[in-house]
């Protein structure tokens, strides 16, 4: 009798989903109400901001002032349970490149912290390859797509503004909330630079969109879950109705080892490891769809070997986990003297910027292939740990109240009050990017290393090329120019070197890594089909961002949604045909 | 339980809020507990709340260093006519326990009070705690401006630029510190724009289609 055996679970399910993030808990919820049964595997545990409460505490309520620690990388406040680290779960890299990879291990995923920046992809965004010669194309185009962005919106929310711009499509849109003051400021120095600045587009609700969820009460709180679920986490606004069908069962705390296949190399299930019990169990379904973000579900298929797939399952292209790639981003950040000594009000406005610019330039004209958006922020937030650092860096270059500038630094009544008059002056701006999904940026599975689990851990490979570090130095120049425009002063960022990369963040780091298990129509250089179909298995699906063959400057979450949405129908349809 | 309550018992129950309520006598009481979040009322995950506990039966900094760190931190942020001061705000507390929640900070903080020590010794033949205040304001006056610091004492200038921050920091997320600042957010609204009188000073105002596109309310 072996010390440990693998249990069974007895019943036979239609679908199992691995993760429950932006991708899985589309799937659920469309599958779910198409009365397809469904088994939904999570790595973490169960979450409702609803009652994992975070929202509306005060900095004082934490002994850290809302500071970040191992497990709460964001803050003491965010809702991701994760991290760039998780214990016993490491990840390796490779030739002294680096890549950083962001794990939210709970329902909802990286969701539930999200910035909620719901950007449709444009046309050129998934034709790419015949713009500039770089990368490749898309197997499928806007046109496919855009009934499900249409679907997304009205499921989701989103606010927004028709602008009619070539690459950035409009939305069905809830209305905006008005700029904040140092915004104002920002769209006028734009108009003066024709740089757009715009309404921005996220996932809150400013308008009710069905009777479960709430309206936004303006706390400028998303990334710590909201109590009413009004602005979009797959937890509360997919998986929480998903369940309520009935048709789903959820397993928390499911770490996925392997896709189990048969004889035929068809997808029978899922073994996993249960997270709480420490033993090894497995499900069988029909059909197998992976949202475990673009690397884990990379993971798991490099990690599903049998005797017809040396290479891992959905691997004859050998291209699983090639084509890795995430944002650029690099930020400028200062103050607005005019701003200094200035009225209080409440100005919290909803979980992040109100204004944003598209790209707005013609890359033909530039020594850059892709373009890049800018995201801002600024104003009178609620102070948190790190309030107030650095004023030795701020109070000696500006006349204080009295009109006279002082000797930088200090203490006492002179330095209380300065922290007084500089509050809600500081602003700044990132740049989030689109990089060139290349073949030589990969992860792959370390040969030397498992997890605590025994799971094979991913290493990673990734450098940045000089189309990223040239859009790097397009973003400095372009944040200087808006900054010095408004009369501000910059602060930090203003650093940009070929040595430093321009600021660029280390690949990883926006948290927007796609292109593991790209889709396309020539099996030999693709995993995936343009329904996310795999083209080895066509039982097996991919829908987080592993199919995405290129990043756009845009944030991927609408896209993953609108394609799992897509990838659902199309299984729902494949499943009445008995061609599942 | 009542969530004062809570804090209250806590605290009496915590070796190490036990140990600061005695060294630091001169402290509102509330305050104290108010830093010490003894009782986290917000959603902590298993592993959280074992590390929560570990640190909280730690502790750093012993008696002499929480003086000291008392004293400066009533330099850097004292009483005035707007608000109390760091220790009445529960700074010193909140120092005490990033250096037990963030490491890094341990052998700066330290070594820094250890530092300010051997140089009141030679001047003063004193500990700084001990120094008269005039004392103590004339060893902080060599730390206090990085720009204009004589180059010997630039360790010094680290360890005040650290303790400013800390002491800022602690202040101004306290309850006392954010009345003081005047935040009024953190709670549900109805975000309608910038304010008329706040538009008019700055000579801007929302342009027409801002105003027909944005969303609107009732009341």
């Amino acid at each position: 009798m072996p010390e440990f055996q693998i249990k069974k679970t007895a019943k036979n399910y239609d679908v199992c989903i691995v993760g429950s993030g932006a991708g899985g808990g589309m799937a659920a919820y469309v599958l779910a109400n198409a009365g397809i049964k469904v088994v939904l595997l999570e790595a973490g545990p169960l979450y409702d901001p609803a009652k994992n409460v975070t929202q509306l505490k005060w900095p004082w309520e934490s002994p850290r002032r809302g500071a970040s620690t191992p497990y709460r990388n964001f803050g003491d406040f965010d809702a991701a349970y994760g991290g760039w680290e998780l214990e016993g779960e490491p990840y390796t890299r490779k030739s002294g490149t680096r890549f950083d990879w962001f794990r939210s291990r709970m329902v909802g995923g990286r969701t539930n912290h999200w910035g909620r920046i719901s950007l449709r992809f444009g046309p050129k965004d998934f034709k790419h390859k015949s713009i500039d010669g770089l990368g490749d194309d898309w197997p499928i185009g806007y046109d496919d797509v855009a009934p499900f962005y249409d679907k997304v919106d009205r499921l989701v929310g989103v606010f927004g503004s028709k602008e009619n711009f070539d690459n950035e499509p409009n939305g069905i849109f809830l209305p905006p909330p008005k700029p904040r003051l140092h915004e104002l400021f920002i769209k006028e120095a734009g108009a003066s630079m024709n740089i757009p600045v715009i309404p921005s587009r996220l996932s809150i609700l400013t308008k009710p969109v069905n009777k479960e969820r709430g309206v936004c009460f303006y706390c400028s709180q998303c990334n710590r879950g909201c109590t009413v679920h009004a602005d979009f986490s797959s937890s509360s606004v997919l998986v929480k109705p998903a369940i309520a069908t009935g048709n789903v069962d959820i397993i928390p705390n499911a770490m996925a080892r392997e896709v189990l296949t048969n004889d035929e190399g068809v997808a029978t299930g899922i073994s996993f490891v249960n997270k709480d019990d420490m033993q090894e169990y497995t499900v069988n379904a029909k059909v197998v769809m992976l949202a475990a973000s673009a690397c884990e579900s990379a993971r798991l298929l490099l990690n599903s070997k049998s005797s017809r797939n040396p290479n891992g399952l959905a691997n004859a292209s050998n291209v699983v986990g090639k084509y890795l790639h995430d944002s650029t981003g690099t930020d400028m950040g200062g103050i607005l003297p005019k701003l200094i000594g200035r009225k209080r009000y409440n100005e919290d406005g909803v979980g992040g910027m109100h204004v944003y610019t598209p790209w707005w330039l013609d890359n033909k004209k530039l020594n850059f292939p892709r373009g890049y958006h800018i995201e801002y922020y600024g104003g009178m937030g609620m102070p948190g740990y790190g309030f107030g650092f650095g004023m030795q860096g701020t109070n000696g270059k500006y006349p204080g109240r009295d009109g006279k500038k002082k000797e930088a630094g200090g203490y006492g009544a002179s330095l209380k009050d300065d922290y007084r008059y500089f509050y809600g002056a500081s602003f700044g701006m990132s740049g989030r990017g689109e990089a060139i999904a290349r073949e030589d940026n990969y992860c792959e599975i370390d040969p030397g290393t498992v997890d605590k689990y025994g799971i094979p851990v991913l290493r990673f490979h990734y450098k940045w090329s000089d189309y990223e570090i040239q859009q790097a130095k397009h973003m400095k120049e372009t944040f200087a120019e808006i900054i010095t425009k408004m009369g501000g002063v910059i602060t930090y960022g203003n650093d940009g070197t070929p040595e430093n990369e321009y600021g660029l963040a280390a690949p990883g780091r926006i948290i927007h890594e796609v292109g593991t298990t790209r889709m396309g129509n020539d099996p030999k250089k693709s995993a995936v089909n343009k329904f996310n179909q795999a083209h080895d298995c066509k039982n097996l699906f991919v829908v987080d961002g592993g199919p995405f063959v290129s990043q756009a400057d845009k944030n991927p979450t609408w896209t993953i949604l609108a394609l799992s949405m897509r990838a659902s129908e199309y299984i729902i349809d494949e499943l009445k045909k008995q061609n599942l | 339980m009542d969530r004062r309550k809570y804090l209250k018992t806590m605290a009496v129950s915590s070796v190490g809020a036990a140990a600061l309520l005695q060294s630091c006598e001169t402290k509102p009481k509330q305050e104290i507990k108010e830093a010490e979040g003894a009782a986290l009322n917000y959603d902590r995950t298993a592993a959280e709340k074992i590390r929560e506990e570990k640190l909280r039966s730690e502790k750093f900094f012993d008696d002499h260093e929480m003086k000291t760190i008392t004293i400066l931190s009533d330099i850097i942020i004292p009483k005035d006519d707007v608000s109390g001061s760091a220790s009445e705000a529960g700074v010193p507390a909140f120092i005490e326990f990033m250096a037990k929640d963030q490491p890094r900070y341990q052998t700066p903080l330290r070594g820094g009070l250890k530092w300010l020590d051997i140089q009141t010794l030679k001047r003063f033949n004193s500990d700084f705690a001990s120094c008269t205040s005039e004392q103590q304001i004339e060893i902080v006056d060599e730390i206090a401006f990085p720009e204009k610091a004589k180059p010997e004492f630039q360790q010094g200038v680290t360890f005040f630029n650290t303790m400013r921050d800390l002491t800022a920091c602690g202040f101004f997320t306290s309850k006392m510190g954010i009345k003081d600042l005047g935040y009024v957010g953190n709670t549900p609204n109805q975000w309608d724009g910038v304010p008329a009188d706040v538009l008019a000073q700055y000579g801007v105002q929302y342009d027409e289609r801002t105003l027909a596109e944005s969303v609107k309310f009732d009341s």
